[in-house]
């Protein structure tokens, strides 16, 4: 009796851990939110500061940042499309790599995965690849820079649709074989049906990757009608620190104040931080169940 | 019997046809993603050439004169070679060292726990939620937990009656900072794995155990954690394979590239950045090119270990 007191007790304490754990993680998420919703005098006025709880509460961040410049709307659409056009053209050019090399009597096998699998091992590293992409592919301050290098799909997502593919019941492609079925037609009407899960783990992974990609905007885009959310995000919240180190070291005086006037407010910046995380953890939920299914691969062997 | 010879090579044909057709189609559906890694991946590997030219954009790659070892000897010389290197591994395996404690501390405890469903989730989520989130809203959570004037920080510090203070000038705090944020993004992912291995532990060992009077602490010590020692080994000799590589994300976007902190935030990836940015292309795309380089010969290296170890575990 005394023991199971005991266990029920460390539990408990390990509940209570988790708890306060998680609080780690709640707390900064509360913050940002909070601050969104706050009135901006009750944020940046004197003696105030970031509240867990807004002192004020207000909608006007959220209302300045739709409404403002169109900037947001249009690096929303930016980021949006090449994130959804980016992540479909990847899956259906991963499965279909992915498909022939996980036929074990297919010819090309072995040297196509290994084509694949050494750009895992070896890359040109940003500056040869950037030169390549700006003055070769002319990708420099374009919207395919976006969508093209990532068409592939990656190594690492081949080899994990690809052992999806061999983990499915030989005894469907066989008996598709031999009701005269071309190699095509497996793909389109066997493999793709059965793979829901593994498409779905890949997908939901590159559909996060790509719409918090700020470091593709960060190399190769200058036009700001190009910018990505999170790159817009990261541009206004470096301009901003950097106003307000202007303002302290008292140069310029005159013209800083003209200029953090046209600054959005400390509160938008954190509405637009809101609007740019939310979406990702809204449809995380609805990818969840596919994870476990999806990602229980494990062994990536080659 | 002619004819059935005959018949037997006309069947041999029809076969060989059968099977160059069948070769071809599954060739097609390899040849957009193959183009894609030959124009984006392959191409700029043989870009790694400019680390021994001098790059004027007007002459291209290739045009570009040949100079030798000269932006090896620069990088060789420069004051910043020393800082980045060491920042780069510290922290590497610093990551390394930090991650796998606290990774198989939380597995082992959510693992405890593991009757209760709906905390187990509520725990998982919220640790895994800012593994999608990017490093920039991570900047944004940081900035304001540390802004100067108005940080919680500062808030907490001034309730207590301390001066505030600027964490953004002053080096001393940042390698904690940046263990600490990269560990708060990373852990829940990082535990996941380990959770999935002690799932799989024979439920009847636990009993066993329990027969001859082993209490739950020395369950986890005797089973649970000796179980994930595999696993642990394998994870920390993969992670070594790319030691010299940082998350520039997060060297990045957290510092928000503060040159006053270099000295503690400079790791090659940023070096490389900024090099790209000032147009000094020399001691970049040489350091880029030794990195590259020796993160082949790591990763190789690395996967024959874990091959002698654990052949299941290794990666090709």
């Amino acid at each position: 009796m005394n023991n199971k007191r005991k266990i029920k007790m460390s539990k408990a304490v390990i509940h209570l851990f988790f708890c306060l754990f998680s609080l780690l993680y709640v707390l900064p998420l509360l913050l940002i939110v909070s601050i969104s919703f706050s009135t901006e005098e009750s944020v940046t006025g004197p003696g105030a500061g970031y509240h867990l709880i807004p002192t004020e509460f207000s909608l006007e961040a959220y209302d300045m940042a739709i409404k403002s410049p169109d900037q947001m709307l249009r690096a929303y659409l930016i980021t949006a499309s090449q994130a959804v056009i980016g992540t479909f053209g990847a899956c259906l050019f991963t499965g279909m790599i992915a498909y022939p090399l996980s036929r074990s009597s297919f010819a090309f096998r072995k040297p196509i995965t290994f084509i694949v699998f050494f750009t895992m091992l070896f890359g040109g590293g940003l500056i040869p690849t950037y030169i390549i992409y700006s003055n070769v592919y002319n990708l420099n301050n374009n919207y395919w820079v976006y969508i093209l290098p990532g068409l592939c799909g990656g190594a690492w997502n081949t080899l994990v649709i690809r052992t999806f593919f061999k983990g499915l019941p030989e005894a469907l492609f066989e008996s598709a074989k031999i009701d005269g079925a071309r190699e095509m037609r497996i793909f389109i009407q066997i493999a793709l049906p059965l793979s829901t899960p593994v498409f779905a783990t890949i997908g939901f992974l590159m559909l996060v990757a790509k719409w918090n990609d700020w470091h593709t905007s960060l190399v190769y885009i200058r036009d700001q009608d190009l910018y990505t959310l999170q790159y817009m995000l990261q541009k206004i919240l470096n301009e901003a620190r950097f106003l307000r180190d202007l303002a302290a070291s008292g140069a310029a005086n005159q013209i800083t104040a003209v200029q953090t006037m046209k600054l959005p407010m400390e509160t938008m910046r954190y509405a637009m931080c809101v609007l740019a995380a939310g979406p990702m953890l809204v449809i995380f939920p609805l990818f969840q169940k596919y994870f476990a299914s999806g990602l229980t691969i494990g062994a990536v062997k080659g | 019997m002619n004819t059935t010879r005959e018949q037997k090579t006309a069947l041999e044909k029809v076969k060989k046809r059968g099977t160059f057709l069948k070769n071809l189609e599954l060739l097609t559906l390899c040849i957009p993603a193959l183009v894609g890694y030959i124009l984006f991946a392959y191409v700029p590997m043989f870009g790694l050439v400019m680390a021994f030219k001098d790059y004027k954009l007007a002459r291209g790659i290739w045009g570009s004169k040949w100079i030798g070892l000269k932006n090896f000897e620069f990088l060789w010389r420069s004051v910043d070679l020393g800082r980045i290197v060491r920042n780069t591994v510290c922290y590497s395996l610093t990551f390394i060292v930090v991650g796998l404690v606290l990774n198989v501390f939380i597995a082992l405890l959510l693992n405890e726990i593991r009757d209760n469903r709906r905390a187990l989730k509520y725990y998982q989520t919220t640790m895994i939620f800012p593994n999608f989130l990017s490093w920039v809203i991570v900047g944004y959570i940081t900035y304001a937990l540390f802004n100067p004037t108005l940080g919680i920080l500062t808030q907490i510090r001034s309730a207590l009656g301390m001066t505030p203070i600027d964490v953004y000038m002053d080096t001393k705090y940042w390698p904690g900072i940046l263990v600490t944020v990269n560990m708060w993004k990373g852990v829940g992912m990082g535990s996941m794995f380990y959770f999935a291995a002690l799932i799989g532990i024979d439920e009847s060992l636990y009993e066993a155990a329990r027969i001859d009077g082993a209490n739950r602490l020395q369950q986890i010590r005797y089973i649970s954690l000796p179980s994930l020692i595999p696993l642990m080994t394998i994870m920390s000799i993969l992670a070594m394979g790319s030691v010299f590589r940082g998350d520039f994300g997060l060297f990045y976007q957290i510092p928000r590239d503060v040159k006053v902190l270099y000295e503690v935030t400079d790791i090659i990836d940023t070096y490389v950045f900024r090099g790209l940015q000032t147009n000094s292309y020399g001691m970049a795309s040489a350091v880029g090119f030794v990195q590259s380089v020796v993160g082949l010969i790591m990763v190789t290296g690395t996967n024959a270990i874990v091959k002698r170890i654990s052949p299941e575990n290794s990666m090709f």
